[in-house]
């Protein structure tokens, strides 16, 4: 399945004329022709949701961004993937440069806005001199700079390095790091989209989705929807990691299986089961082998307390301990926290503590509350979306594994 | 402004649209609880303790999240209770409760909020930050593993104060607040102003403590320990004992001194006197001479550093007078002691000041005269309540006493010395006498006063001469006016005073906590100041400093005449540059 990847391996990603060549910048042209109105209807017909994990309206937030007035606006591509086991963005900016470039630039369009980032991960510096010479030719080309295409709109765009911080992917953290400070989110409201980077109205736009917005444009809305589910459109970029014998990046229309999706990874490795999966990064639901008949929309996996998120799966064989898994999850998390806020910061904390109780089979009744108070305190008081999602593979884990979290001193089971 | 109907826990209310929810629970009688907020300075929505819910199950946090048409807020569901409880008792975990033996028990936010609560331990594993603490600074004490991370000190550092001396560094677990490059506050920007102390919710800030050296020096009878009062310290100091802001405790503060029995106990307010003949002497000097004007007060300690530090290149602006507390003390060690036939180095001289900074200035080797320190000691408003409670001194009910002779008298241009505005008042009441060679009867100058961050102004003296002056108050708004005068707008300006402190000493990082709720409510920098015009226009009998009929005699027996020889070598300074 190709949509989004329809460019993948057709050219060297290098190369703006071979780019030109495969249709290149029609999105675009599209774009113009229709204007911005009616390209965000497109693009709401599309039913596209934001591709980095928060699963928001994409057009809507187009149309959102369209409304605020200043002086300056921005659009961010948040390149800052950094969510474990998720690496489908990096295959977007490596193999397809020009078309996330395509999507900013009628992104841009759209919101009136005429200054464009790319916020890419630290640890993606050997793709940064890519991403810089890209932008360059299309600028040599005429589609960035001033005038774009005789629209009379122009549009830049400069490339941010983060520092290596996992929460900058969150919009507010990274607008903190592109001003020089440390990356912790702010105080909502007032929102991003109003006041964000400089504290300039910012659309802060996945790499994926707007690769996804040019090929929508390319293909046209309809052949985006008559992949997936009715309520569940279009195709997703998915990275597949962990016990597979070929881990990679595979584009999968909505309404696969978890099942069927994995075996594109060709399989466990050495013939063993699967234990269980973590789907959606490191604060995505983790489930049992039972539940891999489970359709792969957001429809489906939110009714297992799951969610697509940035498309991760990571798979766990027979022999690996669910426990250890959440322990590395936890200290993912404990690395990562920014620490502004107490829900995250002491949250994680305390259930390192806990977690290690549960494997020693030590715990108590007392710890079984604690464990599901923090948890519930975390998701609902967090400050960031972070923050709130970071206890979903806990829960779950809970949820569908509740063996392992037996107490101590008996085979009692809570 | 737009209103909108809110209903709170079942309370119908209409309020503008742009208010935090918290303020409006308090309009609807209810209180949120809170940690990181701070009114004005602080809604960074970090602790999470001041969480609601506002329709849906949705969660917010009440500091800053605003109010909007038809929100139906719940301030105290179990939820809520539940969620509040987890999240106090992480803080807890994270925190050195040592409360028996720390110096912000009972006036500990956390602490309070705990016993709101009814956490009686917390369930979750004690882990907090065991760095050692910093004692490099001779003003303040950070102990981080009382540190809550709430920020405020933080807040107040970089947006009160705009000095960044305070930041967080690190992430996760490992945050905490500290000076650039991990330095110790004593090699940092710090100007040792103690505002992150007063805005501290728990024991992580606190003033380097010298009560146990009071102590020696008072229970050694080889010593003659005198101590002086700063006009900032009598309009606080019953808050320490219960009694409502803004109630002055002069007379039972000097019976409580001479009860811990001190052997003279005198008005830094005479000092005050003093400091504005010299000051406005060598002021009416620079303008004959036009030079290195505008001139700027050297009071503030906290604002001498500041100046020492972020603009050095505008040092020769500032008077060459020491601060009122060092006057006293290198009269006192001279005069003082010539007339009483006392050693000076037998004689220990303790400052009651509102201010942290001040315990920086006493150790300035450039102060010192002949080698000897002006002051020896200086404590805060706070650590002389310490010392009365210990005593067993039952502050409230003493009879009001009066201060010893001489240096004891004062006047009302003193007194006002306490308030922002009050140096650039008492200066013009006698500069205009001087100028138009009379008693003036127009001296209440309220332009002056007040707490707006910057107040600019002219004066006409005489006809013929009219002066421009500024007044600004807090790190912000001195920047603000040394930026205008660095860039050269303000060289037609005469005088500028300027004070560390927001509201001035009234407000000083050395008077009692008040905590973060009570200042939604009131601004004690206008209710303490009260007590001091309150003093000044209905307590004391002189109301000019040249008219302080002690400090005439002085200048008469003594120093000869303002700025004379003797007055420079005792009561003028320099300054270093520290960039």
């Amino acid at each position: 399945m190709k949509f989004i990847t329809a460019n993948f391996d057709q050219y060297d990603g290098k190369d703006i004329q071979a780019y030109i060549g495969l249709d290149g910048f029609s999105g675009l042209k599209k774009a113009i022709e229709m204007g911005p109105l009616a390209t965000i209807e497109e693009v709401k017909e599309s039913g596209l949701q934001g591709r980095g994990g928060a699963e928001y309206p994409t057009g809507r937030k187009i149309e959102q961004a369209r409304i605020e007035k200043a002086e300056r606006k921005f659009v961010i591509c948040n390149a800052d993937e950094g969510e474990p086991g998720t690496f489908k963005d990096r295959e977007l900016i490596k193999k397809d440069i020009y078309q996330l470039i395509e999507g900013m630039i009628i992104v841009a369009y759209c919101a009136n806005a005429n200054e464009g980032v790319i916020y890419c991960r630290e640890e993606y510096d050997w793709m940064h001199e890519h991403i810089c010479t890209s932008i360059l030719k299309c600028k040599e080309m005429g589609y960035l700079g001033d005038n774009i295409l005789d629209t009379g709109f122009s549009f830049e765009i400069s490339l941010f390095s983060g520092a290596g911080s996992y929460v900058c992917g969150e919009g507010f953290a990274m607008c903190e790091s592109m001003e020089g400070k440390s990356g912790r989110p702010r105080s909502k409201p007032p929102y991003v989209k109003q006041e964000g980077y400089l504290n300039y109205p910012t659309l802060v736009i996945n790499v994926e989705t707007l690769s996804a917005i040019t090929a929508i444009m390319k293909f046209g809305t309809s052949n985006f929807t008559d992949l997936g589910t009715p309520d569940c459109p279009g195709t997703k970029v998915i990275s597949i990691s962990g016990k597979v014998n070929k881990p990679g990046v595979y584009e999968v229309p909505f309404g696969k299986t978890l099942e069927e999706i994995i075996a594109l990874a060709e399989g466990v490795k050495g013939d063993k089961r699967i234990g269980f999966v973590q789907i959606g990064g490191a604060s995505g639901g983790i489930l049992p082998e039972s539940a891999l008949k489970t359709q792969f929309t957001y429809r489906e996996l939110k009714s297992k307390q799951v969610s697509v998120g940035s498309g991760a799966i990571v798979v766990a064989d027979e022999d690996d301990n669910i426990l250890d898994y959440l322990e590395n999850v936890g200290q993912f998390f404990i690395h990562e926290s920014c620490g502004k806020c107490v829900p995250c910061r002491e949250g994680n904390r305390q259930l390192e503590i806990l977690l290690g109780k549960f494997k020693h089979k030590t715990a108590t009744i007392d710890d079984v509350k604690m464990y599901k108070d923090i948890l519930d305190m975390m998701s609902e008081a967090s400050l960031c979306g972070s923050g709130r999602t970071e206890p979903v593979p806990f829960k779950t884990a809970f949820t569908y594994f509740e063996d392992a979290f037996a107490l101590g001193g008996s085979h009692e089971i809570l | 402004m737009k209103y909108c109907n809110v209903t709170i826990d079942g309370v119908k209310i209409n309020v503008p649209d742009d208010m935090m929810i918290l303020d409006a629970a308090k309009q609807a009688g209810i209180i949120v609880p809170t940690l990181c907020h701070l009114k004005g300075i602080s809604a960074t929505g970090a602790c999470r303790v001041c969480i609601v819910e506002t329709g849906g199950g949705k969660v917010q946090t009440a500091c800053s999240f605003p109010v909007a048409e038809g929100m139906m807020v719940k301030t105290n569901t179990p939820k809520i209770r539940e969620m509040r409880k987890t999240i106090l008792e992480m803080i807890i975990a994270n925190h050195n409760a040592e409360c028996t033996t720390c110096v912000r028990s009972q006036s500990c936010e956390l602490q309070s909020l705990a016993m709101i609560y009814g956490i009686e331990d917390s369930h979750f594993k004690k882990k907090f930050n065991q760095e050692p603490v910093d004692m490099s600074s001779a003003t303040i004490v950070r102990d981080q593993s009382k540190c809550i991370l709430c920020g405020r000190c933080v807040s107040v550092c970089n947006g009160v104060q705009n000095i960044g001396a305070l930041g967080f560094i690190g992430r996760s677990i490992d945050m905490h607040v500290g000076l650039a490059y991990e330095h110790q506050l004593s090699e940092s920007t710090c100007i040792n102003c103690g505002q992150c102390i007063v805005n501290c919710p728990v024991g992580a800030l606190k003033e380097r403590d010298y009560l146990s050296e009071v102590q020696l020096a008072l229970d050694d009878p080889t010593f003659t320990v005198v101590v002086q009062t700063a006009p900032a310290v009598r309009a606080a100091l019953g808050e320490v004992f219960g009694l409502p802001m803004g109630t002055p405790v002069t007379g039972k503060m000097v019976a409580s001194l001479k009860r811990l029995g001190f052997d003279y106990v005198f008005d830094t307010d005479f000092a005050a006197d003093v400091c504005i003949m010299e000051e406005g002497t060598e002021l009416l000097n620079r303008i004959r001479a036009g030079a290195h004007l505008p001139m700027i007060t050297s009071c503030s300690p906290g604002w001498v550093k500041y100046a020492e530090t972020f603009y050095p290149e505008l040092l020769p602006h500032m008077s060459s007078c020491k601060s009122p507390q060092n006057m006293m003390g290198a009269l006192l060690k001279s005069h003082f002691a010539e007339i009483k036939g006392i050693d000076p180095a037998k004689m220990i001289v303790v400052s009651v000041m509102p201010c942290t900074a001040k315990k920086f200035e006493v150790e300035r080797q450039e102060l010192e005269v002949d080698g000897i320190r002006d002051v020896d000691f200086s404590i805060t408003t706070r650590e002389l309540g310490r010392l009365i409670k210990k005593a067993g001194i039952d502050f409230k009910y003493l009879n009001d006493e009066k201060f010893d002779d001489f240096y004891g008298d004062s006047t009302g241009a003193a007194v006002i010395f306490g308030a922002t505005g009050g140096v650039m008042e008492a200066a013009l009441r006698t500069v205009a006498d001087i100028i138009n060679g009379n008693d003036l009867k127009e001296i209440e100058y309220t332009v002056v006063r007040g707490i707006q961050g910057v107040k600019e102004a002219k004066v006409q003296v005489t006809p013929d001469f009219t002066a421009k002056i500024a007044v600004a108050h807090g790190g912000k708004n001195m920047h603000f006016v040394m930026d205008k005068l660095a860039k050269g707008e303000l060289s037609d300006y005469h005088f500028i005073e300027l004070m560390a402190c927001p509201g001035g000493c009234v407000n000083g990082g050395g008077q009692p906590i008040v905590d973060a709720k009570a200042k939604m409510h009131i601004d004690l920098r206008v209710e303490r100041a009260k007590a001091l015009y309150h003093e000044d226009s209905n307590i004391l009998h002189y109301r000019k400093s040249h008219h302080n009929p002690s400090v005439m005699k002085l200048y008469e027996t003594y120093l000869d005449a303002p700025n004379s020889h003797k007055a420079h070598h005792l009561l003028h300074t320099s300054y270093q540059r520290r960039d």
